[in-house]
């Protein structure tokens, strides 16, 4: 009986000590991982003003948010009707041309092809809208998926109208 | 050796095992019969193992984050600081890491030092060991060198022109190795390049050093060999690994408190301050595990000679195996060694203080007393009392003075002995 | 083992002593009670603020702060503003930003993700409007110098009047505590020199304690953290220990061996 009970309590020293050894082992761990995540300064350059007052209708600029480039374009009313009488059925990605733009004029949208992160040329591909290069994805003019690999629309960063001429992106 | 002849069990494991005998090695590794009576000075070997593999670990995650570059290191190294998540924790433990290593090293060697474990037949074994010393010195040097404080830049300074001291090429090495004029972005890079090279030589000759030790098997407490596998000897794991784990706790305690509690007093607060080619700070030094041998370098007021004294004080280890000419390994049985052997401990310590103090007055006296001594007590003291000293009796095996002591109804004077000795092995 | 106690006795009175011999040269730094030392040592919020305050009104005219971001006042384990009065602190700041699409550089306020801004656009330009002086960057300062906080806070307080044998040139000052007990820096603080906004009466020791009390979390921004992280570390360690040591009695139980 008492040779049981020695039995059980070396089984659970063991047991106690290699389970605190484990978890020490992955809270040192941690950090090691955690220190590759962005750091506070990149965290802290999250948001970008720009100035859009010199962009003319169908001119679209291009600008630098965290690191990645974002479409601005000024639509004319002619590529805005394009986008709005596309039905939904026809669309990889479905989405309202209404539910990506605050403006329908300004297009603000992230200039990465879905498919493997290239930046697509824009008045450019089958739909005059964006062409992807590296293996032929179309966007139409409201930045949406139609013909190629890619499997979704381009990306709507956050962004606000600060006022008529400047947007706040982030 | 008695593992050879191991055979997996599963047949997968078979099957691997006859291309890679890696089950066989780590059956080896498992198994290797150490003495039972090791000491927890042994436990230091698997302490600087994972010193080294902290360094590594820490100093790579580091590297993601620093710039090599004079106008970049400084300001990279406070945006790891200030900025990186855990960056401020993972540069304080390779900071101090590299105090805790030499700390280490210094107990490892003088363990050797005391038990005879350099004697024949692990000479190879201690030579590795004094090339791995080396190695860890350099890798300190220009570790330190990196942030570009100004103790980076005039350590480096300082130390580099050591080199100018060898007669007619010296310019030209020192020149050489800055790729330069004077320290320089060169310098820098080119130090980066080799503070990330060395740590991986010295694994290799971890492993090599390993490999050494494990032909003739440890040293023990008693100095004698042994059978192995005996009733002398225990399997390496689990009894070895769990006392080598404790050991490792214990000093880890010792390494968080200095990282938590104190991260910057074993440094220097100059190295806080950006280098600046045109102010050298009002007293230089290097770094704790350096100072004995930077003693030794100021008390020689020839500048090549000072050199040559520096190198050779860490140079004269290598031919130690041959200059103890005592056949009896571990100063427990050894009365006279034991003392000199505290008076050298005591003479280094000597060392260490006076590096660090201004080279002048009281200070470079007692220097230049502590390094004669130091060289006296390898070249002459060593050799003639191997030749003198009276040895006490040494016993055959660990476990046959206690076992023969309780046989016996009368001990002899030299069994008496045997058995104090034995006690002051702790 | 007697031998090397003995030893150890008389090497550590020789350090002893010795630096006995040595602080007896030097005047003994000012002492005052800091709440970041110790073991579970933190900043006082109160003092930060203030330190901050004294920082910008004071010291800011001549010493920049490179590696600070208006972001750091808002973050936790310092002075811990709002995020609103960081980002008020930061707008009341001119930056050089640019080139614009024009090309050209423009001002605009300061932004969080901006570093202090500096009052010289260089070394040279410091040294050139301070008599050959070069005013040292602040952000590291209470690490770089031997003594720490109790070295700024002393230096800060130990001005007076050189002895009589000690004559001074012009923009040149006595401080007890300066290296060489010279200093080209005038006396920087005076009682009622800023009006705190939080009301403490801003005598010379506060500005004092506060001042460097913010230079102290500016050095070591993470001090809060590294305090709360290693005593969780340490009691953890010490409790593994205790496993291990368990764990170890039981597998050495099985030799008759003592370890």
């Amino acid at each position: 009986m008492s040779d049981k009970k020695q039995k059980n309590r070396r089984d659970f020293i063991f047991t106690a000590t290699a389970a605190a050894g484990a978890v020490g082992v992955g809270a040192a761990v941690w950090p090691l991982v955690d220190q590759m995540n962005p750091d506070a300064s990149v965290k802290a350059l999250a948001s970008t003003e720009v100035d859009i007052s010199s962009v003319k209708p169908g001119q679209s600029i291009t600008v630098v948010w965290r690191g990645k480039p974002v479409f601005i374009k000024r639509r004319t009313q002619d590529e805005i009707n394009k986008a709005r009488s596309v039905s939904l059925d026809e669309l990889k990605h479905p989405e309202k041309d209404e539910d990506r733009v605050k403006n329908p004029e300004w297009l603000v949208m992230l200039g990465i092809c879905t498919h493997l992160g290239c930046v697509p040329l824009s008045d450019k591909g089958e739909y005059d809208g964006w062409f992807c290069p590296c293996h032929g994805s179309h966007y139409d003019t409201s930045g949406r998926i139609r013909k190629g690999p890619a499997p979704i629309n381009m990306e709507i960063p956050e962004y606000v109208f600060l006022n008529d001429n400047t947007i706040k992106i982030g | 050796m008695s593992d050879s002849h191991y055979i997996p069990k599963s047949k997968v494991g078979k099957w691997f095992n006859d291309r890679l005998p890696l089950l066989t090695l780590a059956n080896h590794l498992t198994d290797y019969p150490t003495p039972k009576n090791l000491n927890y000075w042994w436990t230091f070997g698997g302490i600087l193992t994972f010193c080294l593999i902290t360094q590594i670990v820490t100093g790579l995650v580091l590297a993601m984050h620093y710039v090599a570059d004079t106008k970049l290191a400084f300001a990279s190294v406070e945006h790891i600081m200030r900025d990186v998540n855990y960056g401020w924790l993972i540069r304080y433990v390779h900071a101090n890491g590299a105090s805790m290593f030499f700390l280490a090293v210094y107990i490892h060697i003088f363990r050797s030092l005391f038990y005879g474990s350099y004697k024949s037949p692990r000479e190879i074994i201690w030579i590795i060991g004094i090339i791995i010393y080396l190695l860890m010195m350099a890798a300190a040097f220009m570790g330190y060198v990196l942030p570009w404080g100004q103790m980076s830049y005039w350590g480096a300074t300082v130390i580099t022109n050591l080199f100018s001291a060898i007669p007619f090429i010296g310019e030209g090495i020192t020149t050489w190795l800055w790729g330069g004029f004077s320290v320089d972005n060169p310098t820098l890079t080119r130090f980066y390049a080799l503070h990330y090279l060395i740590p991986f030589l010295i694994l290799g000759l971890v492993v090599l050093h390993i490999w050494a030790l494990h032909v003739p098997g440890n040293n023990n407490p008693v100095g004698i060999e042994i059978k192995k596998p005996s009733n002398d000897t225990v399997p390496f794991h689990p009894y070895i690994v769990i006392k080598d784990a404790f050991a490792l706790l214990l000093f880890m305690i010792v390494f968080a408190f200095f990282v938590f509690y104190t991260p910057n007093i074993l440094g220097h607060a100059d190295n806080y301050i950006e280098a600046n080619p045109l102010v050298t700070p009002a007293h230089i030094v290097p770094e704790w595990y350096l100072l004995p041998f930077y003693a030794i370098l100021r008390s020689v007021p020839d500048k090549l000679m000072g050199v040559i004294a520096m190198f050779s004080a860490i140079l004269i280890l290598v031919a130690l195996p041959w200059l103890d000419t005592s056949k009896v390994r571990s100063a427990v049985f050894r009365p006279l060694y034991k003392q000199f052997y505290w008076i050298l401990v005591l003479d280094v310590l000597v060392l260490g203080y006076v590096g660090a103090m201004p080279a002048e007055g009281l200070y470079l006296l007692v220097a230049r007393i502590a390094t004669a001594y130091y060289f006296i007590h390898f070249l002459i003291i060593l050799p003639f009392l191997g030749l003198i000293e009276k040895t006490n009796p040494v016993p055959l095996s660990i476990t046959e003075p206690v076992l023969a002591g309780a046989a016996m109804a009368t001990k002899s004077a030299g069994e008496n002995k045997i058995e104090n000795n034995l006690k002051s092995l702790g | 083992m007697k031998k090397l106690a003995s030893l150890f006795i008389l090497f550590t009175s020789i350090l002893f002593f010795q630096n006995q011999s040595i602080s007896a040269e030097k005047p003994k730094f000012l002492e005052t009670d800091w709440t970041f030392k110790g073991l579970f040592g933190k900043y006082d919020r109160g003092a930060l603020q203030r330190g901050y305050q004294v920082y910008t009104e004071v010291c800011a005219a001549c010493h920049s702060m490179q590696y600070l971001s208006y972001r750091n006042l808002a973050e936790p384990g310092g002075p811990e503003f709002t995020e609103e009065e960081a980002k008020f602190i930061a707008a009341s700041f001119e930056v050089l930003d640019g080139p614009n699409s024009d090309g050209e550089m423009f001002t605009r306020p300061a932004k969080l993700s901006d570093k202090f801004v500096m009052p010289y656009e260089n070394v040279e330009a410091s040294k050139a409007a301070n008599g050959g002086a070069y005013p040292p960057d602040m952000s590291v300062l209470a690490k770089a110098r031997k003594g720490g906080a109790d070295y700024i806070y002393s230096l800060l307080l130990g001005y007076d009047e050189p002895p009589a044998d000690i004559k001074l040139d012009d923009g040149v000052y006595y401080n007890k505590f300066m290296y060489g007990n010279k200093i080209k820096m005038s006396a920087p603080l005076s009682d009622g020199l800023v009006e705190y906004n939080d009301g403490t009466e801003a005598t010379k020791e506060q500005m004092a304690k506060d001042i460097t009390t913010f230079l102290m979390w500016s050095a070591e921004p993470h001090l809060e953290t590294r305090h709360k992280t290693g005593f969780r570390v340490i009691v953890y360690l010490i409790i593994l220990s205790v496993l291990v040591y368990l764990t170890m009695k039981k597998i050495w139980s099985r030799v008759e061996t003592k370890i």
